[in-house]
């Protein structure tokens, strides 16, 4: 048995491990949570270094100015030309400051969409690197359409043409992340998480409490096994022993393979088909209950079944 | 049955019982008074006047059920997919079990936090989909994001204008990542009323933040606030909280945002079904030059969406597609 093929099978025994044992605890949560936030985890620039060495940074969104806290360019690694896009976060205070902590406003979201619509038009793959806390909450960000960026940003991956890969490599929370995660294909690290809010803000809301951040990270259970489990994940792919920060060199490579395999997949569709499924797969997300509704013909022809038809993980 | 109506009536009770230790002067049951500029309604003369104080112009909150009622102008319309409802796929527990929340909320009036209905508005027949910020702050899951698709394909297959009132907090936390996936969800939907070149009208109300106008509510072809409603995407407690700047008082309200550029115009709840209805009547009008004569925009508009309508996929029901076959008697639901 070869390293790889080794190292591999224990990966496979790990995610069957979460997706089948016991429901995960809230320390094992909170560890997660705390990996995918660790400072020394590689950023989408440092995954672009390693995957598309011959890389052009591409600045500004035409509009009203350009967003450090979204990286967005066309590159070349071994294989076809790609566009990437990815919310960048900072590794020391100053760079921290300059990125806004990863957390884009609508120039950065329309810079994204500029791409977008560049990389429709040279018939480039769209990459997208999601590790945000989420968009960023300011007034000026507001005024200038925050809201709206986020839905067209949306829009905008749902018309393309192009294959689009969308991979969660840190934290993705909030429609911040969304923005960038409608694709064909999602892909989660090992230990990224997902979520609708992040767990501070989501306990500072329900909890009353910014402080059970833990409880409501348990409570979302924002890991990539569950986000597998519940179809929002097409593919978990494996991270270096201890996590994506111990080797950046080795976590790219692992990524890379992944990548390389849905963007050959995707590139058998064809376009039409391609954006016909993408709208598909987010059509079918949801889950509820039908009750019995007052109408009686629909409850006797056995439509009224009070039965859960969702149903969650089980 | 008499059991059951008795233990309503307590809980109704119950729920209307003050605060402890602040002693709010009661009003009767059937009075209102405005928080602005405190005239007293009694509860019949607010509703006929559409929930506005006649007095300052301040705009109450709309039930969803008496929203639809408004549009219609008292007209008959049919409610559309009641049956369906929130299911707890986290099994998730905050302060309190989600489908305790739920429960709750039902007991409200309303059976989810939008509702779906074909009606007549000053005689153009369309689909209208209403939020109802009483449900659990209007938020959005996987109900919300269904039956807004359902809409959409249901005016896909008749051709109809979508009409969609908006009051939510945004995506419901309580359904996790799932309801942010509704987002994208409602954001398909629309795309789809783009491919068939159908209308779709929203209107703002107090208040529209979060999820909800991040996706579709900020995609309409026409977009209208009620005065006075809060849009944003990051509410400014959460702004103060964040960059500790501190806002003014008409930070994200409608009249800012329409200075703004995010909305077409702020109109008054006593003019809203009258605006709609204009918008509708410009977009129904044959164009009568381009095409021949017999054939009529709304013809070659209905054949558009008809050739939309085939590609649609099928009912979705389930969170993960692979977990359960479905039964072949839903297959019916829409008809």
């Amino acid at each position: 048995m070869t390293m790889a093929a080794r190292r591999g099978s224990r990966f496979v025994r790990r995610l069957a491990h979460r997706l089948t044992g016991q429901p995960e605890t809230s320390s094992a949560i909170w560890e997660t949570i705390q990996l995918a936030r660790h400072q020394d985890r590689p950023y989408p620039l440092d995954y672009i270094l390693r995957l598309w060495p011959d890389f052009e940074e591409l600045h500004g969104d035409r509009l009203y100015g350009d967003d450090p806290a979204i990286v967005a360019g066309i590159g070349r690694g071994d294989g076809a030309p790609v566009a990437v896009i990815g919310h960048q976060k900072g590794r020391d205070t100053a760079e921290r400051t300059y990125r806004n902590f990863g957390m884009p406003g609508p120039e950065g979201y329309r810079k994204a969409m500029r791409v977008m619509a560049l990389a429709d038009k040279l018939d480039l793959p769209v990459i997208t690197l999601i590790d945000t806390p989420g968009a960023f909450p300011g007034a000026g960000a507001e005024e200038r359409g925050q809201g709206g960026a986020i839905a067209r940003s949306m829009q905008a991956m749902l018309r393309l043409r192009v294959p689009a890969v969308a991979v969660v490599i840190g934290e993705g929370s909030s429609g911040g992340a969304l923005a960038l995660g409608v694709a064909d294909r999602v892909i989660m690290l090992e230990n990224s998480t997902y979520s609708v809010i992040s767990p501070e803000g989501g306990s500072a809301i329900l909890w009353r409490d910014a402080a059970k951040a833990r409880d409501a990270a348990a409570a979302f259970q924002p890991t990539a096994a569950n986000c597998y489990r519940w179809g929002i994940a097409d593919a978990v792919v494996p991270e270096p022993a201890g996590g994506a920060h111990r080797d950046h060199d080795e976590a790219a490579r692992l990524l890379s393979g992944y990548l390389t395999r849905a963007l050959r997949d995707l590139r058998a569709l064809t376009p039409d088909e391609r954006r016909r499924q993408r709208r598909d797969r987010y059509r079918r997300i949801g889950a509820y209950r039908e009750v019995a509704s007052g109408d009686l013909a629909a409850i006797a022809a056995g439509r009224g079944d009070p039965s859960a038809n969702g149903g969650g993980p089980a | 049955m008499t059991k059951r109506q008795i233990t309503v009536s307590v809980d109704r009770l119950r729920r209307k019982r003050p605060a402890e230790g602040d002693p709010v002067p009661r009003l009767p049951a059937d009075e209102r008074s405005c928080p602005r500029c405190q005239s007293h309604y009694r509860a019949e003369e607010i509703r006929r006047n559409l929930r506005v104080c006649g007095t300052c112009g301040h705009h109450f909150p709309v039930a969803a059920r008496e929203r639809v009622d408004q549009l219609a102008g008292g007209g008959p319309w049919v409610e559309l997919w009641p049956e369906l409802r929130a299911s707890d796929p986290l099994q998730f527990v905050d302060l309190q079990p989600y489908p305790d929340r739920v429960e709750k909320a039902e007991r409200g009036g309303s059976n989810e936090a939008i509702m779906c209905a074909e009606l007549d508005l000053r005689g153009h027949r369309c689909a209208a989909a209403v939020m109802d910020f009483s449900f659990l702050g209007g938020s959005m899951g996987a109900v919300v994001g269904e039956k807004l698709a359902r809409a959409c394909e249901r005016c896909i297959d008749k051709g109809l204008p979508l009409v969609v009132v908006t009051a939510s907090g945004g995506a419901r936390m309580q359904e996790g990542v799932l309801a942010l996936m509704q987002m994208a969800k409602t954001v398909v939907a629309f795309e789809w009323m783009h491919d068939a070149e159908l209308p779709v009208i929203v209107v703002l109300a107090h208040p529209t933040t979060g999820g909800v106008w991040a996706s579709f509510a900020s995609l309409g072809d026409v977009t209208y606030a009620e005065p006075g409603a809060l849009i944003a995407f990051s509410g400014p407690r959460v702004i103060e909280q964040t960059t500790r700047e501190t806002l003014p008082d008409d930070f994200g309200r409608a009249e800012t945002q329409l200075s703004n550029g995010q909305v077409d115009a702020v109109v008054d709840r006593r003019d809203l079904a009258d605006r709609i209805a204009r918008v509708l009547a410009i977009l129904d009008r044959p164009t009568g030059l381009d095409p021949p004569p017999a054939v009529t925009w709304a013809h070659a508009r209905a054949e558009k969406a008809a050739e939309v309508a085939k590609n649609l996929p099928d009912l979705s029901r389930r969170l993960v597609a692979k977990a359960k076959p479905r039964r072949p008697d839903e297959d019916g639901e829409i008809s």
